[in-house]
């Protein structure tokens, strides 16, 4: 408590000069766009921003791939849309259905979507975390290529891995997908380290880092999917007998109502997987950007209301990107443990099954 | 709202980049990590095990020591509890034997003297008798200064010899 005092009017010195000098010039009325700033950083975009100094802009121009069915296919790259967002008869679409996404004009005025595989943002994203990913875990693989197990436990780096991952199989795989989880082990962990690296590199701001991959509703229903084929490819006849012929009274099985509830329950399962961990992450994200954004909002306002709330808004960013910690931890977890247990009740044990029945 | 809408390109490049490494680290990475992390587990349960049982080996050596210390202290206590009652029965056989041939010694001794007495006697009763017979012959020759008498006395003699004989 006592280093804070001193911390506290150390940061407020930091912050005073900017804002008497800011005070001091001819203020420029610009509202300050919460929303597109927040917006800017949690969507898509072809092109990655790193930083600016001064005027200049210091950005990532990714390529964009396009095949349009009039036009055949596009490559350019994304440089050519920074003057006006529009080349090669395509346009970055501002508002409506797919702003923010490139979209070919058409000769009578109006504008469809192409199919867009441009290396966007987050396509480049994932490809770094999973490169990233590769690289950790191989590495990690390689240690144990080179020991056997007569070898002293791993220390470092390794150790710390094993730890997570003996974690996670010893208390999240083992008991909610039950006896055959050596099969599916592998697949679970491979998905909590992707969206633990995700999230964790979602926090960092600075590129390669940076890139809002699991707040992408298609990276995480892309997650979900791989649960949904899992559980049900992988299924066994018990559950789908529990599905489509379930012990219940036979009242509610002719009119297929249990049946029916139960297939909606087998797609509404990796919805509620892709939609919990976009909102989180997406959730964590614009409030850390929205106190980021009040600095600057209270800083016009003068120093007088500036000072105080720029030192709240950081006491408050620090404790939210410490929560963030926690979350891109718990989002990964939850995730494993669901898509773990959403495994384990696809192999129900007929004999179970027979004990409720007797 | 576009935020809720999952773009198609980005579903193919997840497919694509996360596809590769899925696969990759489901057939490489984790079960590696994982098969080593189960087999340390089997052996250090085996460890366990062995070292378990070579601590009931140990106790059971210690055990098996004492009782061989506690056998052997009995061996000894038993060896000396002979050894002292041989020593005894020694030492009293000696004794009896010294004892009988010490009596045999004085038995013999005791014959011995028995004998040398009556041997004594006896050369004693013949100088008494050789004496008594010097003396009575010193008397008979005082008394026989006559000769009728004397001739009577040594016809008595004779025929004293003669029926003694």
């Amino acid at each position: 408590m006592k280093r804070l005092l001193y911390i506290l009017p150390l940061l407020l010195l930091c912050v005073l000069p900017v804002c008497a000098q800011e005070s001091s010039e001819p203020v420029e009325e610009e509202a300050i766009d919460v929303k597109g700033i927040i917006f800017e950083h949690l969507k898509d975009s072809y092109h990655w921003h790193i930083i600016t100094i001064g005027e200049k802009e210091v950005s990532l121009h990714l390529p964009v791939m396009l095949y349009s069915k009039v036009s055949g296919w596009h490559f350019f790259s994304s440089r050519n849309l920074e003057e006006d967002g529009s080349y090669d008869g395509f346009h970055i679409a501002q508002e409506g259905a797919f702003a923010g996404k490139l979209v070919e004009d058409m000769p009578d005025g109006t504008f469809r979507k192409p199919l867009d595989l441009s290396l966007t943002k987050v396509a480049l994203g994932i490809i770094i975390n999973s490169l990233l990913l590769c690289v950790i875990v191989l590495c990690t693989a390689r240690w144990y290529k080179h020991h056997d197990e007569t070898d002293n436990a791993p220390g470092g780096f390794v150790g710390l891995m094993e730890f997570v991952i003996a974690m996670i199989v010893d208390d999240v795989i083992k008991p909610s997908v039950g006896k055959e989880y050596k099969k599916y082990a592998p697949l679970l962990l491979t998905i909590f380290f992707f969206i633990l690296l995700s999230n964790l590199m979602g926090l960092i701001p600075i590129f390669p880092a940076g890139a809002n991959v699991t707040g992408n509703i298609a990276v995480t229903l892309f997650l979900a999917l791989i649960t949904f084929f899992t559980v049900n490819v992988f299924g066994n006849r018990e559950y789908w007998k529990e599905i489509l012929w379930p012990d219940v009274p036979i009242f509610l099985k002719i009119p297929p109502i249990l049946p029916v509830i139960e297939l909606v329950g087998i797609f509404t399962k990796p919805f509620a997987l892709t939609v919990r961990l976009f909102a989180n992450m997406t959730a964590g994200h614009s409030i850390i950007l929205a106190l980021t954004c009040m600095i600057f909002i209270t800083a016009k306002m003068g120093p007088a209301i500036g000072t105080p709330m720029t030192a709240v808004s950081l006491l408050f960013m620090v404790f939210m990107n410490m929560l963030e910690l926690l979350v891109a931890y718990i989002q990964a977890y939850v995730f494993t443990i669901l898509s773990s247990i959403f495994i384990g009740l696809a192999h129900p044990e007929e004999h179970e099954h027979k004990e409720i029945e007797n | 709202m576009d935020l809720l809408n999952p773009e198609v390109g980005t579903l193919i490049w997840m497919l694509i980049a996360a596809g590769i490494v899925f696969f990759i680290l489901i057939k490489w990475g984790f079960p590696m990590i994982t098969d080593m992390v189960d087999k340390r587990n089997e052996f250090i349960d085996k460890s366990l095990e062995a070292a378990k049982k070579a601590n009931a080996r140990l106790d059971g050596i210690q055990k098996e020591c004492d009782e061989l210390l506690k056998e052997t202290r009995a061996q000894q206590a038993r060896i000396i509890k002979e050894a002292t009652d041989r020593r005894d029965e020694i030492i009293a056989d000696a004794e009896n034997r010294a004892k009988e041939s010490g009596e045999k010694i004085i038995s013999d001794a005791r014959e011995q003297i028995r004998q040398e007495k009556e041997e004594a006697l006896r050369s004693l009763r013949r100088q008494v008798a050789e004496l008594s017979v010097q003396v009575a012959e010193k008397v008979v020759r005082k008394q026989l200064d006559s000769s009728d008498e004397q001739l009577s006395m040594i016809d008595r003699m004779i025929d004293d010899v003669k029926n003694g004989k």
